[in-house]
């Protein structure tokens, strides 16, 4: 069915859509990576010149300590999710299509959500005044309302509510196009429904595991407001800075260093989690 | 038994920790009061009224909206010929230009944002408000070209074949059989983008954040300098859309198979 495009109204088709990304993404990636390199000026912007003092103030212990939390963080966040939004998507992918269209509906707005608004959500319910510990006071578990925000907790907290919707949808078409039929010869052979859950259900599924388990770290690592809304300065992770010092410090070229190692660090997880993602359609 | 218990419980929960944070701000946004206290104390409708009556509420509402209609449009204008391209020929080297357009929507957004800020202050439009409805058109334009993939391979091939058969050329077919066929796709894709533009902060704020101000720019600004309940009706404004818009996606459309899944009797 699918020919070869010959004529130029052929590829006239995909000329506009071709040149606006190119325009609008690919160059402002390539300024970007030029900034990079360029030299900061006290009190001005910055001006062109190819150093490597912006990539140099990475081996700092500064940097180092952020790049280690921004880390860790996400991948904290990244296992909780999936560790809770695997057995949620198994059961939803099972119920009355009814019932799931009207969870899907649910967490595709709190995925759609502004993060100044999830923060803002939170950093109400964990204050002082209008949040959860005046419910703990009223069962009798503390003496008197506190603050649970900035905390490292209140960060974990915002950042997997943002991340668990992300992490249903990722894992969605993967287990509800697993063979139903997989689970049943299990139920047959007299295993129970957890039993057949954890030995049929995530060895089948291993590799669409690893990869969401790595789609979510990026998407993770991308939060760029909840630490800031929701933690104090130590809490401050990789995406916050680079805001941080580009809007606040007006350093763009160091702004954009750490944006281009972002990028190369997110580039080739996604790439792994692409490569594991074929294996199991292969398979 | 104890099963169908544990499940409803897990259930629950998961409900409970994906609505308290909700529920909460709807609380406090019907206080009468300009106080941030849970249950509210009275019941208002004052800070729903705010967000239309007071000016600079209602030309963030203005801003926000109206970057999302463009910018929504704008990402269908750009995904559609690409979707419609990649459908039609064999060109293995297109496959490129569809990587550019899923990647603004991979990579964190600090990313694009930060890739925009270089561009326009480059370019010298920095600040000027209609960057922000191409920077965000650009950056959404993964949603509608989802959405159309998944629309194009719906499209039965007998249909174009007949029509082919007939004498229709590429545009007549595109015109009569395939613009209709995918209307629902078109609209779902850009219902998608047009709601997390309105969300969107940091492409917004890095583009325009110092000339325009969008709700969440506002709310974000407004954060800084305390609490006001407009933010609270405001975020259960924003939930409401979302809501109505992805529950007409519902109605209308098939979500689930939106969303990536296909159903087992629909193979044979």
């Amino acid at each position: 069915m699918k020919i070869k495009p010959r004529t130029f109204s052929d590829y006239a088709s995909i000329g506009f859509p071709a040149g606006m990304l190119m325009v609008f993404f690919v160059i402002p990636f390539g300024i970007m990576i030029a900034v990079s390199f360029f030299q900061r000026v006290q009190g001005a912007f910055y001006e062109p010149a190819f150093v490597f003092d912006n990539y140099a103030r990475f081996l700092t212990s500064f940097f180092g300590g952020i790049l280690g939390f921004s880390i860790g963080l996400a991948a904290l966040v990244a296992v909780v999710s999936v560790l809770l939004a695997f057995p949620f998507t198994y059961i939803l992918t099972r119920m009355a299509r009814r019932t799931q269209v009207v969870w899907l509906v649910f967490l595709l707005s709190v995925l759609s959500l502004s993060e100044v608004l999830i923060g803002f959500g939170w950093s109400t319910l964990l204050s002082r005044t209008a949040g959860i510990s005046n419910l703990l006071v009223a069962v009798g578990i503390l003496d008197k309302p506190m603050s649970l925000s900035p905390s490292f907790g209140a960060v974990m907290t915002g950042m997997v509510y943002q991340t668990f919707p992300y992490t249903v949808l990722v894992l969605f078409p993967a287990l509800s196009r697993l063979d139903p039929s997989l689970v049943e010869v299990a139920r047959t052979l007299g295993s129970g429904p957890v039993r057949s859950f954890l030995n049929v259900v995530v060895p089948a599924l291993r590799n669409s595991i690893v990869s969401t388990l790595i789609m979510v770290f990026v998407f993770a690592l991308g939060c760029y407001l909840l630490p800031q809304l929701l933690g104090k300065p130590s809490h401050w992770t990789l995406s916050v800075l680079i805001t941080d010092q580009a809007i606040y410090q007006s350093n763009m070229p160091f702004a954009a260093a750490m944006a281009v190692f972002l990028v190369l660090v997110s580039l080739s997880l996604v790439a792994i989690s692409l490569l594991y993602g074929k294996k199991e359609n292969a398979a | 038994m104890i099963n169908t218990f544990i499940l409803r419980l897990f259930l629950g929960t998961i409900a409970l920790f994906m609505a308290a944070p909700l529920a909460v701000v709807a609380g406090v946004s019907f206080n009468e009061r300009k106080s941030l206290s849970f249950p509210p104390e009275g019941f208002s409708l004052d800070w729903y009224a705010q967000i239309f009556t007071e000016d600079s509420w209602r030309s963030a509402l203005f801003n926000s909206v109206g970057v999302a209609v463009g910018a929504s449009s704008l990402a269908v204008v750009v995904a559609f010929p690409l979707a419609w391209f990649l459908w039609r020929f064999h060109a293995p080297w297109a496959r490129i230009v569809q990587v550019l357009g899923l990647a603004p929507f991979i990579l964190p957004p600090v990313i694009t944002a930060l890739g925009f800020l270089s561009f326009w202050t480059t370019a010298g439009a920095y600040g000027q408000a209609w960057t922000v409805v191409i920077s965000h058109g650009i950056f959404f334009v993964t949603l509608p070209l989802v959405t159309l993939t998944l629309g194009f391979e719906a499209v039965d091939d007998s249909l174009v074949e007949a029509a082919a058969t007939m004498g229709a050329d590429d545009r007549t077919i595109l015109r009569t059989i395939i613009l209709p066929l995918i209307l629902p796709y078109i609209i779902s894709g850009m219902a998608f983008a047009f709601v997390l533009s309105l969300n969107e902060y940091i492409v917004a704020y890095m583009a325009v954040g110092f000339t325009v101000e969008t709700l969440p720019i506002k709310i974000f600004n407004s954060l800084r300098y305390g609490y006001t309940p407009t933010m609270a009706s405001v975020t259960v404004l924003f939930v409401a859309i979302a809501v109505v818009v992805f529950g007409l996606i519902a109605r209308f459309g098939d979500l689930p198979r939106l969303l990536g899944a296909w159903r087992h009797d629909d193979d044979s």
